[in-house]
């Protein structure tokens, strides 16, 4: 079976949760078409709901111009893990629920005319887990960003590490971060979007690295799941940590963006750098 | 004497009589020598036997053992006087969890990095149980830098359950910390030696984990998440943590298979707590055959060497191909 069959072959039948999403914020019933239409935030309060990889795309670049690379680069399972299910399983699993290969799509394309190389993480896939694929895809992304002395932008959401890939997803972490040390020696942009929610091995790693990091407001941006941080201290956590505003606050990130004016942001930016 | 392990408990007794007929003899009224010598050679047996027949989570039992030497025990052996310990980030405090500073090793004078654990629950509470908060890694960075502006190599020993999720660590910033040193030290102009001496957990280990070699005792861990964490992800239930630590290939056999790391560095019989001196000998040999071979590459051989080392690591395919193999 060719990539294509299986890419399009076997789609899940409808699902009623497809037609409609209840606000995470505000418990409003917000209908998939009318937030299609309103880049996923509510109607009602403004949240920012998690963005779909191919809308995020069309967000951030011109009309048509995005180019998808590295689409056919796909998993293996190299410790044969296995817990409640093999992993191979789970794999496929996610393949079928999200119609792509693994939890981070790239592409060149243009923002305001000029060309950049995109990154979009999946958190649908995998809790937009970082394996082998995710670590290797982002870093020939920014070694094509050195290559071409295009600007690079990560859009990030996931959970962090990949578990049943092991050690091989730490070091995506190396890998992905010294990819992004050439880039700054080189002095081409790279800039970091990072999204609800943005943990663990990605957060410390390439999300964490921009020239300049832009969160969307009310993400969940931080190391440790907050979970586990509540668990290892036994204490509550106060309102709104690890909330982007918090990091805002805390000197982690540069600015917190609303989703309606972060391509006009980005390309400000890349424009006073050219 | 050293606390044992469980999988230890059928010598215990032996090493009990063993100790009885050594006072004994010491009196001086029996030669008790034949049968001292038999009961020491039935002990060494069967503990080979145990050792070499050990579960994954057995291994991560010696790594985390309390008697275990730390980063501050090897570097009394290895540096004696001749080390100068420094503190601060210069930024916010000085990380008890992080020891860093200057020593000399051999020939060489060299800067050392590595977490620290305690050996008591005082020292423990102290240490953080090494766990880092950012400020540990960047003074572990800062002297780093130190050694590159006076062309010193580094030595780092890896040795933490993970950096510290707490709120101060997160509101310094975590995650910056980590990913500034991934960053930084992969381009820092000096030979790195790295040593997994216990436990490699996560982030929290390779953040001081950039190496030019990589090196793992014979029982030390390293990991993406430690063997109960993942347990409580995946399996729902952190007692089942036997599975994980079997499932996530944590040993250094599993990552020398996997070509993350350089070499296995033996233990003496029993783990490295049976013989800090021994163990301590055994990384100065090998500290003093790979700095000779690192210290005459030039920085930009030395830096594309260590690019290419890491890029290479991670196993995937491209539709219809084969495998890629990780390359080193
Ligand atoms: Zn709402």
């Amino acid at each position: 079976m060719g990539w294509l069959d299986r890419f399009t072959g076997g789609r899940k039948p409808p699902d009623p949760t497809d037609l409609w999403k209840k606000c995470p914020k505000c418990s409003e019933i917000l209908l998939q078409k009318d937030l299609e239409r309103n880049l996923f935030l509510c109607g009602k309060c403004d949240h920012h709901l998690r963005m779909p990889v191919w809308d995020r795309i069309a967000l951030l670049t011109d009309d048509n111009s995005f180019l998808e690379i590295d689409q056919e680069m796909e998993s293996v399972d190299p410790l044969g893990f296995v817990d409640s299910a093999p992993y191979p399983e789970r794999l496929q699993k996610a393949i079928q629920a999200t119609d792509s290969f693994e939890a981070v799509t790239c592409g060149e394309a243009r923002l305001d005319g000029r060309p950049i190389l995109l990154a979009v993480m999946n958190f649908e896939f995998m809790g937009g887990s970082m394996g082998s694929v995710v670590g290797e895809k982002v870093t020939r992304l920014l070694e094509r960003g050195l290559d071409k002395r295009f600007p690079v932008i990560c859009v990030s959401a996931s959970g962090g590490a990949r578990m049943q890939e092991g050690i091989f997803s730490l070091m995506q972490m190396a890998k992905t971060a010294a990819a992004i040390a050439r880039l700054n020696a080189a002095a081409v942009p790279y800039i970091s979007i990072l999204t609800d929610p943005t943990t663990g091995g990605v957060s410390a790693s390439f999300a964490s690295l921009g020239d300049v990091n832009i969160a969307e407001p009310d993400a969940l941006i931080g190391f440790a799941g907050p979970r586990v941080i509540e668990q290892t201290i036994r204490q509550k956590l106060p309102e709104g940590f690890q909330k982007a505003e918090f990091l805002l606050q805390h000197g982690m990130v540069d600015m917190v963006v609303h989703r309606r004016q972060l391509k006009a942001t980005v390309g400000r930016l890349l424009q006073l750098w050219a | 004497m050293t606390r044992e392990f469980d999988f230890e408990r059928p010598i215990v007794e032996l090493e009990k009589r063993l100790h009885d007929l050594q006072t004994l003899s010491e009196d001086g009224q029996i030669d008790l020598s034949r049968e001292i010598k038999a009961i020491a050679d039935k002990i060494a047996l069967m503990k080979a036997e145990i050792f070499k027949s050990l579960e994954p989570w057995q291994y991560a039992q010696v790594a985390r053992h309390i008697d275990r030497p730390f980063t501050l025990d090897y570097v009394k052996i290895l540096c004696g006087d001749s080390f100068v310990e420094l503190h601060g980030d210069r930024y916010f405090g000085d990380d008890p969890a992080m020891v860093a500073g200057f020593g000399r090793i051999g020939p060489h004078a060299v800067a050392i990095i590595g977490h620290q654990k305690g050996h008591d629950t005082d020292e423990n509470l102290f240490r953080n149980f090494g766990m880092p908060h950012p400020e540990g890694y960047r003074k572990a960075m800062r002297i780093m830098r130190l050694a590159e502006r006076f062309k010193k190599p580094v030595v780092v020993f890896i040795d933490t359950p993970g950096a510290f999720p707490g709120i101060g660590a997160e509101e310094r910033g975590q995650s910056e910390a980590i990913a500034r040193n991934l960053a930084d030290m992969s381009r820092l102009a000096v030979p790195i030696l790295c040593f997994v001496i216990g436990e490699g957990g996560s982030g929290g280990a390779l953040a001081v984990g950039i190496g030019d070699r990589v090196f793992m005792l014979e029982y030390s861990i390293y990991s993406v998440i430690s063997a109960e964490g993942c347990a409580a992800i995946l399996w729902k239930d952190a007692s089942r943590a036997k599975d994980a630590a079997r499932a996530l290939r944590l040993r250094a056999s599993d990552l020398l298979e996997f070509g993350i790391i350089d070499q296995i560095l033996p233990e003496p019989l029993g783990g490295a707590h049976r013989d800090p001196a021994a163990t301590a000998a055994t990384i100065k040999a090998v500290i003093l055959e790979h700095l000779a071979a690192l210290l005459p590459l030039s920085p930009e051989e030395l830096l594309a060497r260590r690019y290419a080392k890491f890029r290479a690591m991670g196993r995937y395919k491209v539709q219809d191909d084969a495998e890629t193999p990780a390359k080193n």
